[in-house]
């Protein structure tokens, strides 16, 4: 073998955890998402009606195709819901575990936190918190490491879409200090 | 030779410095996405679209289709290297690719992937060259009938030909068409769908919509399943390079076979997974050494490659020609389009000759450039994977955002994307596809503007989807995709009683 031959291991400290009860079955998650979608197919048809799904002298209506659409999603979510609960196989494998959930909500909630600060603080501002937060709280990097990347790439973004290619963003009170 | 001609004239408009530039960066920025975990090509040209936004047509379309070529390399560096498919079509390089990895022919399973992968988009390329133009001038005798044939067409194969569950499929359509809707109709103005939101006026940007369904939710994805990553790091030296380029001729046949199956499943829409596994599916059935295949043979790295790259590219056939993307990045290469002002279809050949036959030249330039690039920078892409997810993770959050909130300049669409996040994680996990929602959402309002001009043109009348010969043959074939799962079921049951029962 030549010598450039070398394994990578990356490790991943969040590794699954073996038998994580089940928060959810898939079973339950397909019932509650055709519901939703029948609710929507529902209101949806119904502000199409009230548009006006019909025909008049110049042809069909705005409301026409949307309508007909909605007939359409709300037919395919009752059948979606009747599928549902009929399979009884499929509605007993395991949605989501704590141990996953637990994960997802690690990205989540901090997506969430990042738009709620976007909105307020500008996107730079709020892009350092997240970087800088995840990787000390989530991923337990050094501290400095965590500031440094967060810092080096937020003044990237900030380079390449603010001055170089003109793309502006959201700003906050930080950039106005600076007169942005 | 007009296309030839024409060719000639996409090469002059490409090689500026300024050009070949935007060239590599583009293939460095693809690369690097496809290798990352999570990300793949549909994802990563949606995050990367606003760097293009004020470049001019020509130089967003060569940077973007770069990032796209750049990314189906990638991809195939994580599946070899870490037996982890970067898209679903990289699934099939996996079987033989990760096997040799571990008997050390790691260099050799890239190098084939590279090659083919090259070979590949090159047949495609070739197919568009010739054929796109020549559809293109047919279709410009197309009327909104001819039109609304050709959506209901590709809306009824996904139905017909997916592999999802029917009402699955018809979910997703039918929820992106209505998405597509809301906001002021185009025909009279009126709003629709709004219910009295001033945010919701603006509609719903299909490229919002697919930054959150593919960027975010596939960090939620990738983030639930972590698992630890195992690969093996390989240099290319240039003595493997051509050793394996020497095999090449050997296996003719099975790299024709494979481009041919690509080609054809790339124009018929979501046809790229299909294409991996039958090219791979094929080359086995006729190898007379069967039982060698999934143990690191390299001729299971040629062929889903090159039928998967072939497929890649020929998607993007039916989106030149006609504007009707065949695969869900170039639906996003699409949005792009509509974004840069220019209005895709059968006019765009005549209309935009310099952007047609630049993206044309570059697609033949940037293969070229990307199979140097990535038989040479192997190990250094390789080693990203090294970098923690913890940081990767919410730069790519940050990108999205970026992303989303360029399009339009509005908050809002942040909000939608996470909003779409969440919908993108859930559909996956419970087996809704996003391809036929993606379609649909870049579609609709053409879709519904083609149908009601007819409607308008004919006083109503249904007939008009069955006037000519041309769109009656169109329509026909539609309905018959819709229904086919149960005419072919009805079929087997004829032959079943036709045929004597056996002893």
């Amino acid at each position: 073998m030549s010598n450039t031959e070398l394994e990578i291991v990356v490790d991943d400290p969040t590794a699954p955890e073996e038998n994580s009860p089940a928060v959810v079955s898939t079973g339950v998650v397909d019932v509650v998402v055709s519901l939703l979608l029948l609710a929507l197919a529902l209101v949806l048809g119904w502000d199409n009606w009230r548009t006006g799904a019909s025909w008049d002298s110049t042809g069909p209506q705005p409301g026409y195709f949307p309508f007909y659409l909605s007939v359409i999603l709300g037919a395919a979510s009752l059948y979606g819901l009747g599928a549902a609960f009929v399979s009884r196989r499929e509605a007993a494998e395991t949605f989501v575990t704590r141990a996953q959930l637990r994960r997802v909500m690690a990205v989540f909630v901090p997506t969430f936190l990042f738009c709620l600060a976007t909105q307020y603080l500008g996107l730079y501002v709020a892009s350092f918190l997240l970087i800088a937060g995840f990787m000390r709280l989530v991923g337990k990097i050094a501290l400095w490491k965590s500031l440094l990347t967060a810092f080096i790439f937020t003044a990237v973004m900030f380079v390449t879409f603010d001055i170089a290619f003109d793309v502006i963003m959201p700003k906050g009170p930080l950039e106005a200090a600076f007169g942005y | 030779m007009e296309a030839f001609g024409l060719l000639l004239h996409g090469f002059a408009v490409l090689l500026t410095w300024k050009t070949l530039l935007l060239m590599m960066v583009g293939l460095v920025l693809g690369i690097f996405v496809g290798v990352l975990p999570g990300l793949g090509g549909p994802n990563g040209v949606a995050i990367l679209l606003p760097l293009t936004f004020t470049m001019d047509p020509t130089s967003a379309i060569v940077m973007l289709s770069c990032i796209y070529w750049g990314a189906l390399f990638g991809g195939a560096i994580t599946s070899i290297l870490f037996n982890i498919p970067g898209e679903a079509w990289s699934v099939a390089t996996t079987f033989d690719g990760y096997p040799m990895a571990q008997q050390g022919r790691a260099a050799e399973a890239l190098t084939a992937a590279f090659t083919s992968s090259f070979i590949g988009s090159l047949v495609a390329v070739l197919l568009i060259t010739f054929l796109a133009p020549m559809i293109s001038s047919f279709a410009l005798k197309f009327g909104p009938p001819e039109f609304f044939a050709v959506y209901l067409l590709t809306f009824c194969s996904f139905v017909g030909l997916g592999r999802e569950a029917k009402h699955k499929t018809v979910i997703s359509m039918s929820l992106g068409l209505l998405l597509a809707g809301v906001g002021m109709d185009t025909v009279s103005g009126q709003l629709r769908m709004t219910f009295g939101s001033a945010e919701l006026l603006r509609g719903i940007n299909f490229l919002v919509a697919v930054i959150g369904l593919f960027g975010i939710s596939e960090i939620l994805l990738t983030m639930e399943e972590r698992l630890a990553l195992r690969g093996h790091a390989a240099g290319i030296s240039l003595r493997v390079v051509l050793s394996v380029w020497k095999d090449l001729p050997k296996y003719w046949v099975t790299l024709l076979r494979s481009s041919v199956i690509g080609c054809w499943l790339g124009i018929t829409p979501g046809g790229a997974i299909a294409a991996s596994f039958m090219g791979y599916n094929l080359a086995k059935r006729f190898s007379k050494d069967q039982e060698s295949f999934g143990k690191g043979r390299i001729e299971g790295v040629f062929a889903p490659e090159t039928a998967a790259h072939a497929s890649g590219t020929s998607a993007l056939l039916p989106m030149l020609a006609l504007g009707i993307p065949g695969s869900g990045t170039a639906a996003i290469l699409l949005g792009g389009l509509m974004v840069w002002g220019l209005n895709p279809g059968p006019l765009l050949f005549v209309e935009h000759k310099d952007f047609v036959w630049g993206l044309i030249a570059s697609m033949y330039l940037g293969n070229v450039v990307g199979l140097v690039l990535v038989l040479t920078t192997v190990p250094i892409f390789a080693s990203i994977l090294r970098v923690p997810f913890a940081a990767v993770a919410p730069m790519i959050v940050v990108s999205c955002a970026i992303g989303a909130y360029a399009i339009q300049n509005a908050m809002f669409d942040i909000w939608l994307m996470l909003g779409f996040g969440v919908v993108g994680y859930v559909f996956k996990k419970i087996g809704i596809p996003l391809a036929p929602f993606t379609l649909a959402l870049v579609l609709g309002s053409r879709a519904e503007d083609a149908f009601r001009l007819s409607m308008i043109g004919s006083g109503g009348d249904m007939k008009v989807f069955w006037s000519n010969g041309l769109v009656g043959s169109i329509t026909t074939l539609a309905i018959v995709l819709l229904f086919w799962p149960v005419i072919d079921r009805a079929f087997a049951g004829v032959a079943r009683l036709l045929r004597p029962a056996k002893a």
